[in-house]
């Protein structure tokens, strides 16, 4: 890691446990997704983060309240990190009027315009341009706003990464490029889908400041963030942070893997599990941990409950919202 | 009624709103210094400066993408795709993300978006430099589409464009920008889905758009010296249609057809003559004609590219077989 970041100071343990909750949370959310999807209960297609917990918790948690995100199509943990409250994002996910995108967006259309959210896209890259743009409203109303563009490996080989890149480094928009590096392209491994070994040069060929961090130790990703975020604010244009993290389940839930050995994925499980890895640096007592535990399963229960109460959309409702 | 250009109008609505409107701003290849590689933007960097009119890298999909996430941001932009030919390369930005985001979002987002290309044959340029593909657009829920054909409505309805909440999808033909038409001194901003009567007639209402507006009023004329009274409407936009003026016409006429420079099959024509069909069938006298351009790439050679598209003569043939006078 040539580049790498190192942790410059500590975060005081009571902000590292709030990160370490909110993670919880994310995680606890997504089993929930994964068995409510076994259950029968959820249409559309479910892709979790399981594992990447640490990005979206580092990265979000490092925004001020005017910046904006694009996420992806793997969108519970950027959505639930970026403020959407687990009910709106569950009751999304039920498809109805009380989710986030009111029934018309779904796992991979995840939106909350007020807390900044631009949206989750389904087509890999599908967000990129809009986060320049974005960005050069922000500079061109000399607004102190950076806008956030989170993305895979799969996505450095497709048209809008490098059409986006290049616009943003030439123009010089406050935007921060995060790459989740999960090694995964859906099922294809890097081997197969990327013909170089550090992503981070993907970055150099444009000219563009780039950080290469690891994404399994939120407090890197926490400050690895706040700097790029600041790099771009301050108007020195934006930045590339590759983050490398780990994907501990499959594509999409119900993915059998068939890509790669069951070995891998325990080995991950027990080196690369960045709820765990916090949960052992911060030394947290047990009592503490339940209780933790305690608090995020009642919330995820309660998104459950509050999305099964939900209000399901008219047939006709299908007809709205096609114009503004 | 001052007289301009078709040219000069687009650049007249341009400048106009982005003299009123901070957050009005234009991007796109070749068009600063250059003024655009149909000369449309001139002058238009002297007085807005490079923030305002901004040349792009050739890329597409980002600067359409870049127009969305600036519209997503409270902006209007303008995005001038060079050659309508190369929407095919921001197709899945215009697609997937302009037309949908206000969808997926629920209502939460909107994109108040225009992209302004041209296109069209007469000069020669070739299979991917002359194609009109605005069929593909109004097959997409949550785009809208103008196509004007002379200077007053190319200016009022770019004005409208830009103003809409909406993405619009703004079509030019190449062959107009020297047109010359008189125009009101003040933009008045046409309402999106208001049809245009440039002529009325009483025999056969012929619904054209673009460049066959101006070959079926010369058809019009053509006919009358035969006895064949033809009305002429322009629906300006394709998206939204102003299906009620189209189907009162007919009503009226008892016979339609319908003219587009693009090529017949599932062309915007196929549309109008359904609409038509289900509308005022038991009002038709003869089946609805089609004039367009022949199932073909634009070829090179003139003598052939003459051949491929559709000109007065197509349209007066058709008027002239619905009549049952050919």
């Amino acid at each position: 890691m040539a580049t790498a970041e190192k942790k410059s100071h500590a975060l005081a343990p009571d902000t590292l446990k709030d990160f370490l909750r909110e993670m919880l949370l994310i995680r606890r959310f997504e089993e929930m997704v994964e068995e409510r999807f076994r259950a029968g209960e959820l249409p559309g297609f479910l892709h979790v983060a399981i594992g990447q917990e640490a990005v979206a918790v580092g990265v979000c948690r490092a925004l001020d309240d005017g910046d904006v995100i694009a996420s992806t199509h793997r969108a519970h943990g950027h959505t639930l990190a970026k403020g959407t409250h687990p009910n709106e994002l569950m009751a999304e996910l039920y498809g109805k009027i009380e989710g986030c995108s009111h029934g018309y967006g779904g796992s991979m259309h995840l939106y909350d315009v007020e807390r900044g959210n631009l949206g989750a896209n389904a087509v890999v890259g599908g967000g990129l341009p809009a986060i320049v743009g974005s960005a050069l409203a922000f500079k061109l109303r000399s607004e102190p706003r950076v806008a956030v563009a989170f993305f895979g490996d799969g996505a450095t080989n497709i048209g809008t990464f490098h059409e986006s890149m290049n616009l943003a480094q030439l123009w010089g928009v406050p935007a921060v490029f995060v790459l989740e590096n999960n090694h995964y392209a859906e099922s294809t491994p890097a081997k197969q889908q990327l013909p170089i070994d550090d992503l981070t040069k993907r970055a150099d060929a444009y000219g563009m400041h780039a950080m290469k961090i690891d994404g399994q130790d939120v407090e890197v990703v926490y400050h690895a963030a706040k700097k790029a975020l600041k790099h771009a604010r301050d108007g020195k244009g934006p930045v590339f942070l590759h983050v490398e993290t780990y994907r501990l389940t499959g594509h999409y839930i119900g993915d059998p893997q068939v890509y790669r050995p069951k070995e891998e994925v325990r080995e991950l499980r027990r080196t690369q599990d960045p709820v765990e890895k916090l949960r052992s640096a911060l030394e947290l007592p047990d009592g503490e941990w339940e209780a933790m535990e305690r608090e995020v399963a009642e919330i995820v229960e309660g998104s459950v409950e509050f999305a099964k109460a939900g209000t399901d959309p008219k047939p006709e409702d299908a007809l709205k919202n096609i114009y503004a | 009624m001052p007289e301009t250009t078709y040219r000069e109008a687009v650049r007249d609505a341009m400048s106009e709103a982005m003299r009123r409107d901070e957050s009005v701003f234009i991007m796109g290849e070749d068009i600063a210094e250059m003024g655009g590689s149909m000369g449309v933007t001139q002058g238009m960097l002297d007085e807005f400066g490079p923030d305002r009119v901004r040349n792009t890298p050739i890329s597409e999909m980002a600067i359409v993408g870049a127009g969305i996430g600036a519209a997503m941001a409270g902006m209007r932009p303008i995005v001038e795709i060079m050659y309508q030919d190369f929407t095919t390369l921001a197709m899945e930005q215009i697609v997937n993300q302009a037309a949908k985001h206000r969808y997926m979002s629920g209502g939460q987002l909107k994109v108040p978006l225009t992209i302004r290309t041209q296109g069209g044959a007469g000069w020669s340029p070739g299979a991917q430099h002359a194609q009109q593909l605005e069929a593909w657009f109004v097959h997409v829920p949550g785009l809208k589409v103008a196509f004007p054909s002379t200077p007053e409505d190319v200016r009022n309805l770019l004005y409208a464009s830009i103003y809409d909440d909406n993405p619009v999808i703004f079509f030019e033909h190449r062959t107009l920008y020297g047109l010359k038409g008189d125009v009101p001194e003040e933009i008045e901003p046409v309402e999106f889905g208001k049809a245009r009567i440039h002529r009325e007639g009483e025999d056969v209402t012929v619904v054209a758009t673009g460049r066959l507006v101006h070959e079926a009023l010369a058809a019009a004329e053509e006919a009358e010296g035969e006895g064949i009274s033809v009305e002429v409407l322009d629906p300006r936009t394709l998206l939204p249609l102003d299906e009620d003026a189209i189907v009162a016409s007919v009503e009226k006429t008892n016979r339609c057809v319908v003219a587009h420079e693009a090529v017949v099959r599932m062309g915007f024509g196929a549309e109008v003559a359904a609409i038509v069909q289900e509308r005022a069938f038991d009002y038709l006298d003869a089946p609805v004609g089609r004039v367009g351009a022949k199932f073909s790439p634009l070829p090179f050679a003139p003598i052939m590219e003459e051949y491929v598209v559709p000109h007065a003569r197509d349209v007066l043939a058709a008027i002239k077989k619905t009549v049952g006078k050919n």
